[in-house]
């Protein structure tokens, strides 16, 4: 028993620190995929980690006009998404840190970082960086009940917002196709995209003044601010990509931890996420960047789907 | 919903994803993209056709299966494809006024068509409720789509689209109709098809354009 | 310990109304104010959150006559626990607006404004809450509610040199009375059956469905537009934000609190037998005003107006609650009713605190800057660093952000929300998701509604002379606002005490509480299940502050620790200045072309009449205005119209109508 308390506490611990290294392998995979689907070598899958290291030791320049807000935002923004993504099972279902937030907490604590980001954006006073905070806070206020929606699918099916008694609930029914769960994914994904700022509704490669979100709040940061919100943002498109390859496919998951299973499962989360990215690359080089107005339209078409999938949940599945 | 077996559930998520075809036709202002998603739905239509069949060992169903996916999988939005490219009008995007509210509203309907399978007590498949659901929310789409657009093209894809959803409906509840009954309205649909790329032409020598609201000009009254 | 449970509220009223009274004799003495009235505001505060307190720990209705009345009819007070807990409701803000006031006041005391009827309308304003909720007759609670409202109009109407602060004042004077009426009817159907004007008897009145039905419509109408719901909200964004801005707290913080009271009072307590179709109705008129209500928030561009704005959202976030608790409870569902009446009751304690602080920190900024317009401020947070912090709490509160206490509520609205997989109803099945939707939407917007507010005012440049020129305000001020932001972060960590409290109203209202809420341990709130849901905010605001001091400690080892400070880079454009900065109109324009056919938006170009250079004017406005108000103003004018032929000017005709009307009484009686 006691050993088994200490496995848990081991991999609550243990669960930040690999995904804090795992987020930007993430992205570098996504990066590398993306650049051989062009035609391009393309940079290394190591490589976002390697900026991070550049970043943090080079001595950050902040404008004169900041308030103390600017230079404490880096460090909510990184430590509420840390926080969101220790929340989320990653290889074992029953996890201590899983009962503290359920999904809706998990929601606010991204909502809690995206809060100060936007902020963060107005705080220097330039055109872009406002530009970036209402555009920001535009796209996630539509994106934000979508995903809520989706999530509310799973909760109804399972009768509960703990993220482990969710996945514990699907793996437990084995292969069961619902049309509310296609549904709920899809508008997922769609959500994903669009909080993670990725093609169609914004271009993390951009600079192109008039086009980035993203980009355009984090503009005047620099040195170890600028990488801890590069991090975030890293974390963040993992936090994505977990919700929906735990939450949807939880196959492999442990029910309890142990170093082995543990280490397995990992192995299989991994797969996963990086077939997610692959897709998501293709995805990317397929489509075209929508204009800001263009946005909404993406989004209500996933806040409709994830409604309906609600509504198929609750009107039609809940009836058998 | 975990008592039913895989098929079924198979059966139920391509009733959803022909219901989603319906959406993305009802929310695409590309004409070339909506006539993809109405190729999808046909294709959708007819792997559920055929996973009928599977379950209820029905053979003919088969047929239809292959008759639906030629026709409306296939050959019905090559005609339409083919219709566009000759009119020159791959690239025409329709203006949608509120297309928020077009959707919106047409989430409404879908809930409406739930509400009225309600009552529907369940029929030998367990699924035959919800695919029943699903079909009506598919035929009132379509009509809706045909309602909220302007361009004939678009409203030609309803009017197939609400056969989609009937011939849903009809293979889900009774596992298919005669197949004499199904061979003719296969033909019927193909000959309205061929009717419809006529017409299309005549109206676009005439007016010019495929917009229906264009059409009032063609009253004797002046318009006021 | 002896005291008699009512001893404390009653001394807390008569502190309150000394207090009014001794404030008639600040005129010419205006230390008399500051020395002895607000202190006296300050202990009925205190007095008033101790009983409530008291009785939500304890328990126990006193139920006592007072010698006051009409004769046969004596006033009935009593205190339970619903009373309770807004008398603490009250007394936390009453407390904060006592400290607060004295620095506030300070520029009144010497302008032309009259300082007297200031504190007495205030005095007697606070002690007529405080006896609404005490009060257990209709007699009692009508005249103390008439109190309320009347005294709040001349503190609304308080700066009235202006024609708009007039007009405002007299729109909430009307709508008020209507209001008051509908509340006055719906006492009438309950004493009528119930054979007698105290709620006691009113309790035991049995009413048919229909009659049910038509008192439940009379007091949702007259509580609904108290509170300021939609469609019936329009008093409330013009009256809350010309009054002083502590009078705006106690408004916006409290007296739509007590709008909620009497409803919760007359619905579940002396109506009950709650229908499903009343529920229904307040769920979706709640959803409705929160959506509205956020949406013309951030619309706003004057301080005040958009808290106003974001009250009538917050005050349909109660309502949702309500309206779950009530479909619930009509569904045969207690539990989920308790919880649902939990999470509305505890949203209304949480607003009146935040709603308090951002009004209180509004009238910091305006203090500091005369300017209520967002346009011309900026800055703020390096010019008045502890307020900006206190109200950087309000808004994290207001945007629904964990680990504040407006996250908890919205979080117990949620969980109530979604059990409606229990109903058997399928409507209602379907219904109650689509108002959650509704919800998460608003609670998006919020946050990008106090983005937008926080991020103009206090963070980029200044905009205006006056913004520049701003101070940090006295200490009394920011004890105020520190006061209530720590409340609201003590709330949002620990929100299980509370509950525990707030619990006992459903026990005692719906016959169950929540017997799982915290079955998990005091740190972990468990309203359903622990395997349901569960939130344990301490940790988690724990977890946030670790793994912030960890990242930092980290950061600090670094070699490079000092930072340069240098021009801002924007692109390399090098000619930034405030005038470049985005606006809130331009934030809040993305908005507005989405959510657009929500309400009216007129925006173009406009010639100055004397030939300036056009400016580009946009002006957003409620289409409640077009929809409801106008044709029911059009209907009273031709009413009157109509009437006017009677009026002839003949002295023979009016005695010949007199005449009439005596035969017609006559006959009646006879």
């Amino acid at each position: 028993m006691n050993e088994q308390v200490t496995g848990y506490w081991l991999a609550t611990l243990l669960q930040p620190l690999v995904l804090l290294l795992a987020a930007p392998l993430l992205v570098g995979w996504i990066k590398r995929i993306k650049s051989r689907l062009q035609n391009r070598r393309g940079p290394a899958v190591m490589q976002p980690l390697r900026d991070l290291r550049k970043l943090f030791a080079k001595q950050p320049v902040v404008a004169k006009t900041a308030s103390p807000l600017f230079r404490a935002a880096p460090y909510v923004v990184f430590a509420s998404t840390l926080l969101a993504v220790t929340s989320v099972p990653l290889w074992s279902i029953w996890l201590p840190s899983t009962t503290v937030a359920d999904v809706i907490v998990l929601v606010g604590l991204l909502g809690l970082g995206r809060f100060f980001l936007a902020l963060a954006g107005m705080d220097v006073g330039t055109a872009f960086g406002g530009m970036g905070s209402s555009r920001e806070m535009l796209v996630s206020a539509l994106a934000e009940p979508a995903m809520l929606m989706a999530v509310f699918t799973l909760a109804m099916s399972a009768h509960s917002t703990n993220l482990s008694s969710i996945v514990a609930f699907n793996l437990d029914a084995g292969v069961v196709l619902r049309p509310s769960y296609l549904f709920a994914l899809l508008g997922l994904i769609l959500v994903a995209i669009a909080e993670t700022g990725r093609i169609p509704v914004d271009n993390p490669a951009t600079h192109l003044e008039l086009t980035m979100i993203h980009e355009a709040m984090i503009l005047e940061y620099s040195g170890r601010h600028l990488a801890l919100m590069e991090w975030a943002a890293q974390l963040k498109l993992a936090l994505y990509g977990l919700l929906i390859a735990n939450l949807f496919f939880p196959w492999g998951l442990a029910e309890r931890f142990t170093p082995l299973e543990g280490l397995g499962a990992l192995a299989l989360v991994g797969g996963k996420l990086l077939l997610l990215g692959a897709l998501l690359a293709v995805a990317e080089t397929t489509l075209a960047k929508m204009r800001l107005f263009r946005a909404p339209q993406f989004l209500n078409l996933a806040f409709l789907l994830t409604l309906l999938g609600l509504l198929s949940n609750v009107i039609l599945e809940s009836g058998l | 919903m975990t008592q039913l077996p895989l098929l079924e559930q198979a059966i139920l998520v391509l009733a959803a994803l022909t219901l989603l075809a319906s959406f993305s036709m009802l929310a695409q202002s590309r004409l070339t993209s909506a006539i993809h998603s109405f190729a999808w739905q046909g294709v959708m239509v007819a792997a559920a056709t055929a996973l009928v069949a599977a379950v209820g060992h029905a053979h003919h169903l088969y047929l239809s299966a292959l008759l639906t996916f030629s026709l409306k999988g296939l050959l019905i939005p090559w005609m339409l494809h083919r219709l566009v490219r000759r009119l020159n009008m791959e690239r025409e995007v329709e203006n949608i006024a509120h297309p928020a509210l077009v959707v919106l509203a047409g989430a409404l309907l879908v809930i409406l068509a739930y509400w009225i399978a309600l009552p529907i007590e369940r029929l030998e498949l367990a699924s035959t409720r919800n695919i029943i659901a699903i079909s009506l929310a598919i035929v009132l789409l379509g009509l809706w789509l045909m309602i909220a657009r302007r361009q004939v093209v678009t409203q030609v894809l309803g009017f197939m689209s609400m056969e989609n959803g009937l011939f849903l409906a009809a293979v889900a509840s009774t596992r298919g109709m005669p197949l004499v009954v199904e061979l003719g309205i296969a033909f019927d649909v193909l000959v309205a098809a061929v009717l419809f790329g006529v017409f299309f032409f005549h109206i676009h020598e005439s007016i010019e354009s495929l917009d229906t609201g264009k059409l009032t000009r063609l009253t004797e009254e002046e318009p006021a | 310990m002896s005291i008699a449970p009512l001893t404390l509220p009653g001394m807390a009223i008569l502190a309150s109304l000394a207090s009014a009274l001794i404030a008639l004799g600040s005129g010419r003495a205006p230390w008399l104010m500051r020395g002895l009235c607000l202190p006296l505001l300050a202990l009925a505060g205190v007095l008033a959150a101790g009983a409530g307190v008291g009785v939500l720990n304890t328990g126990g209705a006193a139920l006592t006559s007072l010698p006051l009345g009409l004769p046969g009819h004596p006033w009935m007070i009593a205190l339970d626990r619903l009373s309770g807990l807004f008398m603490l409701l009250i007394g936390l803000v009453v407390i904060a607006v006592s400290v607060y006031a004295p620095g506030y006041l300070r520029e009144y005391e010497h302008g032309e404004d009259s300082l007297p009827a200031l504190g007495f309308f205030s005095g007697v304003f606070i002690a007529a809450m405080m006896a609404v909720v005490l009060a257990a007759d209709a007699f009692g609670f009508m005249v103390c509610w008439e109190l309320m409202s009347l005294s709040s109009y001349f503190l609304v109407a308080f700066q009235h040199q202006h024609s708009a602060n007039r007009r405002a004042a007299f729109l909430y004077l009307l709508m008020a009375h209507i209001g008051g009426l509908s509340i006055l009817l719906g006492y009438a159907v309950l004493a009528s059956h119930g054979g007698g004007l105290g709620f006691e008897a009113m309790r035991d009145a049995a009413l048919t469905p229909a009659w049910a039905t038509l008192a439940f419509a009379l007091a949702f109408l007259g509580f609904g537009m108290k509170a300021g719901l939609v469609p019936v909200h329009a008093w409330l964004p013009e009256a809350h934000p010309v009054a002083p801005s502590h009078i705006s707290a106690l408004m916006s913080g409290v007296m739509l609190k007590v709008a909620v009271y009497g409803f919760v009072r007359f619905c579940f307590d002396l109506l009950g037998n709650i229908q499903t179709s009343w529920g229904v109705t307040v769920l979706v008129v709640g959803a409705v005003s929160a959506l509205l209500g956020v949406l013309l928030a951030l619309m706003q561009t004057d301080l005040k107006r958009m808290l106003a704005y974001s009250s009538v959202e917050n005050v349909g976030i109660i309502f949702i609650g309500l309206g779950l608790s009530m479909v619930f409870a009509a569904s045969g569902a207690p539990t989920l009713a308790a919880l649902a009446l939990v999470a509305a009751l505890f949203h209304s304690l949480n607003h009146a605190l935040f709603k308090g602080l951002m009004f209180l920190g509004a009238g910091s900024v305006i203090h500091a800057t005369h300017q209520r317009n967002m346009e011309q401020l900026g800055g703020l947070l390096r010019r008045m660093p502890w307020t900006g912090l206190f109200v950087l709490f309000g808004a994290l509160a207001l945007s629904s952000l964990p680990p504040l206490n407006g996250f908890a509520s919205e979080w117990l609205t949620f969980q109530a929300a979604l059990q409606a997989w229990s109903l058997h109803n399928g409507l209602l099945r379907s219904l109650i998701p689509i108002t959650a939707a509704m919800l998460a939407l608003t609670g998006a917007l919020a946050a990008a509604c106090f983005v937008r507010a926080y991020g103009i005012s206090f963070l980029g440049l200044a905009r205006g002379k006056s913004a520049r020129k701003a101070r940090e305000t006295g200490w009394g001020m920011r004890a105020a606002l520190g006061l209530l932001a720590v409340l609201c972060l003590l709330l949002g960590v620990l929100p299980t005490p509370v509950i525990q409290w707030i619990e006992g109203i459903p026990r005692e209202l719906l016959g169950t509480g929540l017997p799982h809420a915290t079955q998990h341990g005091w740190l972990w709130l468990t309203p359903v299940s622990p395997a349901t849901a569960s939130y344990a905010p301490l940790w988690l605001a724990l977890g946030l502050a670790l793994a912030w001091g960890l990242t930092a400690l980290l950061l600090r080892r670094g070699a490079v620790r000092k930072i340069t400070r240098g021009n801002a880079w924007d692109c390399g454009f090098g000619t930034r200045n405030a005038r470049t900065q985005y606006t809130a109109t331009a934030f809040s324009q993305p908005f507005g072309r989405v959510f657009g056919m929500l309400f009216q938006v007129d925006a173009g170009l406009r010639e100055d009449e004397g030939g300036g250079t056009p400016r580009y004017l946009s002006q957003v406005s409620d289409h409640f205005w077009g929809w409801l108000y106008a044709p029911v103003a059009r209907a009273t004018l031709l009413g009157g119209r109509l009437a006017s032929h009677l009026q002839s000017g003949h002295l023979r005709h009016y005695l010949g109508w007199t005449l009439a009307t005596l035969l017609l009484l006559l006959w009646m009686i006879s």
